[in-house]
């Protein structure tokens, strides 16, 4: 009995799914081999935008092995529109979004053809018998150009913009006016920055099996939104609800990039019903690349106001978002989810945000980790910077001028978030020291009077971030199609144990262990009594699943809520156990008490007083089971503070990180473990998108970047070792005090390392270098800076 | 994605390997480490009637001397030529770019005979080899017989060995003791060099006497940068004189263009990575 004398929250306990999700002894999607199970193989489009003119699956229907070849045309009555759930604004342009492409195809990589074999192999051959005539059209790339007009990806809609959507400070009242702020600035900042088009790079590829035999139709993906994934398919396909169970077992990473009802969902579950046999699909890294859902893409026109005594005045965002091809499930939405934070933590007199959603013919964006928010973050930090640059100040004293100051919280923001609580100084000191920064300036100042042909730039960033996603009221005021809540079960067994159901269903995070610490210290019972269930709508019938940084602060608070029944419920007749009034009895560390004495029951000795149900007390249901729907009633705002020291080699252009340090505030730790995790995946792909990664396209729209070996993801050894620290400032609106922190790293990690470049190679005359700082682009910013012929 | 069906060989020795090559025809091809064909046959971009696994020849495998020859047999894993004294001793500059190969597991799989005779202008061996003036031992259906490393690497992908042949033996001229560097320049550690630089050199009272410097991805095969080392040999090694022989560097390339690097910024590498493995090695 642990949970009596120490909390399990907080403990650093190793995670109790890893050794499965480690060593692959467990249940991917792809393992799944059902009775008589066909399999499919997809033929893709290889042109970014044309009409088919004609299918001819005539040889490939005769190979051996092969079941079946479906076109689009023969799902086209069945197939309905792919959804997206975020409708951002009312006049939005929504394309037709057909799972099996009918009569265009709009990006290289759209499905145009299924193959049905009895073996994968079989299905692979025939792919290639099969003959698609195209008449090719004018295919769209630029975002720039594709948002003035010209070729049009949808001619039918007329127009390749979206949707335009605005947030303005002085209509909203929760500031003043930007362009007066812009008028009146003593200094203006104008800068323009790209992200570029990066692919999540999950480690499981997407995997899909249908069971369409019995009543009821499963499906097993490789997904992180089973419960919604359920209901999009129930409301695409008019498939009842109670005809429909959707399961996630383990899933192998998503990064966002699985929180989406994909084209192969739809599809196999098709095939499968027509055929009324089990079918399967798993697509290739290659195919992964391809045709799954993209992130980030934009381009940022900033303008910044401010005094010359470095007080921010104003800002304004315009930004052009590429959305591929169609709008996927919340494409619309993603820059959005950065209109309320490109403040980040400051007080900015007035905010000025617009976003032109613009169609391409790429592969759609959609959610990618951080989602919105490393976009609005890298924009503030990088211009802060610029204008520390400008004023001549230090960067992190400049922030700090501006900051909301920690006896300021809870505080009302100029984009309309009330930020509960922070304290940037508290987590800056800290990393200032973590860092040696003072001694860091010295050496840089060293290196540079010396020429040396490595220099070294330290890249300073802070961020906050809205998570915790989200209170259902703020979502629908945002037009997006769901809820924020979240919910669990929790069941009490004979014997004592428990099964905990979350609606928040895991992959990779390890919701299991936190989730049996957080009970191990609501309930009194030992961690291992703990069985966490998720990923299977049939188990756990209610949930919102698991993206933006949401488990922990809704899903958490949903467990503890139904723990908290659970007391309640077992309160009674712990007083009946013990015979003694029911005001007489509290509940502390996990145990029944008798007030003033030593007598007390646990929840296990309930437990089977309660099956037995023999003696209850008169009107007691014999069930201690109990669930919870939370809905938060704010965000939650993690921050912190990053620094990097960079070294460049002004000769090459190559950027090696030579130390990084991050001091991340995710209110009260459940499991430092897992928190440094987080916080350690985070940077990567952070630093991945400074640095390394970038989705790329040829003229005639084919991705250039469809493998790993063009697309490049960092391993360990590219990267520094991580010095993460923390501060534990509890958020305010939940009963554990936490944030979230799935996406905290990722945020604060871009600009800390562009920032890092830049700082280092500044002095030679370079003012930007667009992302991923690549060894040539550096290196050609520096040439050209000095004067080198270009 | 999924390889087409083929017929998989795994001969014992050599001679089996070589008639069971010439009974599969033409479309038959050898697989080593198959750490570069693997990919190719799952992407479809290769697709062989009949693969002849070199795997289970013993006598493909093992470093040996044979005078003033180091012979690796060519289905010697990196990983055991990195192991191998008798190439640190005789050949650093083999061992210093094996070194930079890939990860552990690539280096475990892959050989180094695999790797030549897949020619990736990229592939890190190609250069040391040539920088080295090696030969291979080839056998095919007429027997053995030995290409120098200079007439080795024909052009992008494609070397001098003829679909019925099988690269058997690396001979390596013993350069003993002999200083080395191989300067590697790529964005990630398991990506392919975007330029490399081998260098080795013998140095004797702070004279360079001999001098090799030999380029990776400066052209479709690796390329010899004789100029460099004609102004290296006899000279007193300084950072002057080596920042002067890199100049040379370029003389004979045709650097492509793709993605990591245009021709001009290739060309820029080159020279700075050949002075700064010049001067690695040299010890200036």
């Amino acid at each position: 009995m642990t949970a009596t004398t120490e909390p399990e929250v907080g403990k650093a306990r190793l995670r109790k799914e890893d050794e499965h999700l480690i060593t692959g002894r467990t249940r991917w999607t792809d393992n799944i081999v059902l009775p008589g199970m066909q399999y499919l193989a997809i033929l893709r489009s290889p042109l970014a935008h044309a009409r088919i003119t004609g299918i001819d699956a005539g040889e490939a229907r005769s190979m051996p092995g092969v079941v079946a070849v479906f076109t689009g045309a023969d799902l086209a009555a069945e197939q309905g529109s792919l959804p997206c759930a975020w409708p951002i604004t009312d006049d939005i342009k929504t394309p037709p979004a057909p799972s099996l492409a009918v009569d265009t195809v709009n990006f290289a990589g759209e499905a145009v053809a299924v193959v049905v074999a009895r073996s994968a192999y079989e299905a692979h051959d025939a792919l290639e018998a099969i003959v698609v005539d195209y008449d090719e059209l004018p295919v769209v790339l630029d975002l720039e150009t594709a948002a003035a007009g010209g070729d049009l990806v949808h001619p039918d809609l007329g127009i390749n913009v979206s949707a335009v959507w605005t947030f303005d400070s002085a209509e909203a009242g929760t500031g003043g006016d930007v362009e007066e702020a812009i008028r009146d600035a003593e200094v203006l900042i104008e800068r323009t920055f790209r992200q570029q088009r990066l692919i999540p790079a999950f480690m499981e590829p997407r995997s899909v099996v249908v069971d369409p035999t019995g009543a009821q139709i499963t499906m097993w993906s490789a997904t992180q939104i089973p419960h919604i994934l359920k209901l999009m398919l129930a409301m695409t396909l008019e498939i009842p609800e109670t005809r429909l169970r959707v399961i996630a077992p383990d899933v192998g990473g998503g990064f966002g990039g699985k929180l989406q009802v994909t084209p192969e969902e739809v599809i196999a579950l098709l095939v499968a019903r027509r055929l009324g046999k089990p079918v399967k699909y798993t697509e290739s890294r290659g195919e992964s690349m391809l045709a799954a859902h993209h992130g980030r893409d934009q381009i940022q026109k900033l303008t910044l106001a401010a005094r010359r005594d470095g007080t921010v005045t104003g800002f304004k965002v315009e930004l052009l978002a590429d959305m591929g091809a169609y709008l996927r499930l919340v494409t619309p939405g993603i820059p959005i989810l950065g209109a309320f934070m490109f403040n980040g933590i400051y007080k900015f007199g007035a905010y000025r945000f617009s976003c032109t959603n613009v169609f391409t013919n790429k592969v759609p964006t959609d959610a990618y980790r951080g989602a919105g928010r490393p976009e609005a973050t890298f924009a503030v930090e990088r211009i802060m910077d610029e204008l520390a640059v400008e004023l001549s100040r230090d960067p992190l004293e400049l922030r700090a001028q501006n900051w909301i100051k920690h006896e300021e919280f809870p505080f009302d923001t100029v984009a309309g978030l009330t930020y509960d609580s922070g304290n940037y100084e508290a987590a800056t000191a800290k990393a200032r020291e973590l860092f040696g920064y003072d001694e860091l300036r010295r050496e840089q100042a060293e290196r540079r009077e010396r020429g040396d042909a490595v220099q070294l730039g330290i890249g300073v960033s802070t961020f906050t971030e809205m998570c915790g996603l989200a209170p259902s009221r703020t979502l629908g005021a945002l037009s997006y199609g769901a809820g924020g809540w979240e919910h669990a079960v929790i069941r009490v067994l004979p014997t004592g144990k428990v099964e905990v159901v979350t609606g928040s269903s895991a992959h990779g995070q390890g919701h299991e262990t936190a989730w049996s610490q957080i009970v191990t210290d609501q309930l009194g019972i030992p961690f291992e009594d703990v069985e966490v269930l998720h990923g299977d709508t049939q188990t756990s019938a209610r949930g919102l699943d698991t993206y933006g940084s949401r488990s922990l602060a809704v899903g958490g608070i949903a467990v503890v809520k139904a723990a908290e029944k659970v007391i309640a419920k077992a309160k009674p007749i712990a007083a009946h156990l013990m015979e003694c009034a029911e005001d007489d009895v509290e509940y502390t560390a996990g145990r029944f008490r008798v007030r003033g004495t030593e007598k007390a029951v646990g929840i296990s000795d309930v437990a089977m007083a309660v099956f037995a149900a023999h003696d209850l007390p008169d009107g007691i249901e014999p069930s201690l089971d109990s669930e919870a729907t939370y809905d938060p009633d704010n965000f939650s705002f993690p921050h912190g503070t990053h620094l990097c020291a960079a070294e460049v080699d002004t000769e090459t252009g190559q950027v090696k990180l030579r130390s990084y340090v991050c001091v991340d505030d995710v209110g009260h730790v459940v499991n430092p473990l897992i928190v440094d995790g987080q916080v350690h995946g985070g940077l990567a792909q952070g630093i991945a998108q400074a640095l390394y990664e970038e989705a790329e396209f040829d003229e005639s729209g084919t991705l250039l970047s469809g493998s790993f070996a063009q697309y490049l993801v960092p391993s360990a050894v590219d990267l520094p070792s991580f010095t993460t620290g923390r501060t534990e400032t509890p958020a305010t609106g939940n009963p554990l005090g936490v944030k979230g922190v799935g996406e905290a790293g990722t945020i604060a990690s871009t600009p800390a390392v562009v920032n890092a470049v830049l700082d280092g190679v500044r002095h030679l005359g370079v003012r930007d270098i667009e992302m991923p700082c690549s060894p040539m682009r550096v290196w050609q910013a520096i040439h050209t800076a000095q004067g080198g012929a270009r | 994605m999924i390889p087409p069906d083929f017929e998989y060989v795994a001969p014992g020795t050599i001679d089996e390997a070589v008639s069971a090559l010439a009974a599969a025809g033409e479309d038959a091809k050898v697989i080593a480490g198959g750490q570069s064909l693997m990919p190719l046959l799952r992407l479809r971009l290769a697709a062989p009637t009949t693969l002849v696994d070199l795997g289970r020849i013993d006598e493909l495998r093992g470093v040996r001397e044979d005078g003033d020859t180091l012979v690796v047999g060519a289905m010697t894993t990196y990983y055991d030529v990195l192991r191998n004294p008798l190439v640190g001793k005789h050949a650093l500059l083999i061992a210093e770019a094996t070194r930079t190969v890939a990860d552990p597991q690539i280096r475990h799989r892959g050989t180094l005979g695999g790797g030549l005779a897949h020619a990736d202008p990229a592939g890190d061996l190609c250069a040391p080899v040539l920088a080295l003036d090696a030969a291979m031992t080839v056998a095919g259906p007429s027997g053995r017989r030995t290409i120098g490393s200079a007439d080795f690497f024909v052009d992008y992908f494609t070397t001098a060995l003829q679909p019925d042949e099988i690269l058997v033996e690396v001979r390596i001229p013993k350069h003993t003791d002999w200083a080395a560097r191989y300067e590697k320049f790529s964005r990630i550690a398991q990506d392919w060099s975007i330029v490399a630089v081998a260098a080795t050199v013998e140095v004797d009272g702070g004279v360079i006497r001999q001098a090799r410097v030999a380029l990776t991805n400066m052209a479709t095969v690796p390329v010899r940068a004789r100029g460099v080392e004609e102004a290296l040999i006899g000279q007193q090694a300084s950072e002057e004189l080596i920042r002067a022989a890199a100049e040379h560097a370029v003389e004979g390339t045709h650097p492509i263009a793709d993605g990591n690097a245009d021709a001009e910024y290739r060309s820029h590498l080159a020279k700075v990575l050949t002075r700064r493995a010049v001067a690695t090695a040299a010890g200036v």
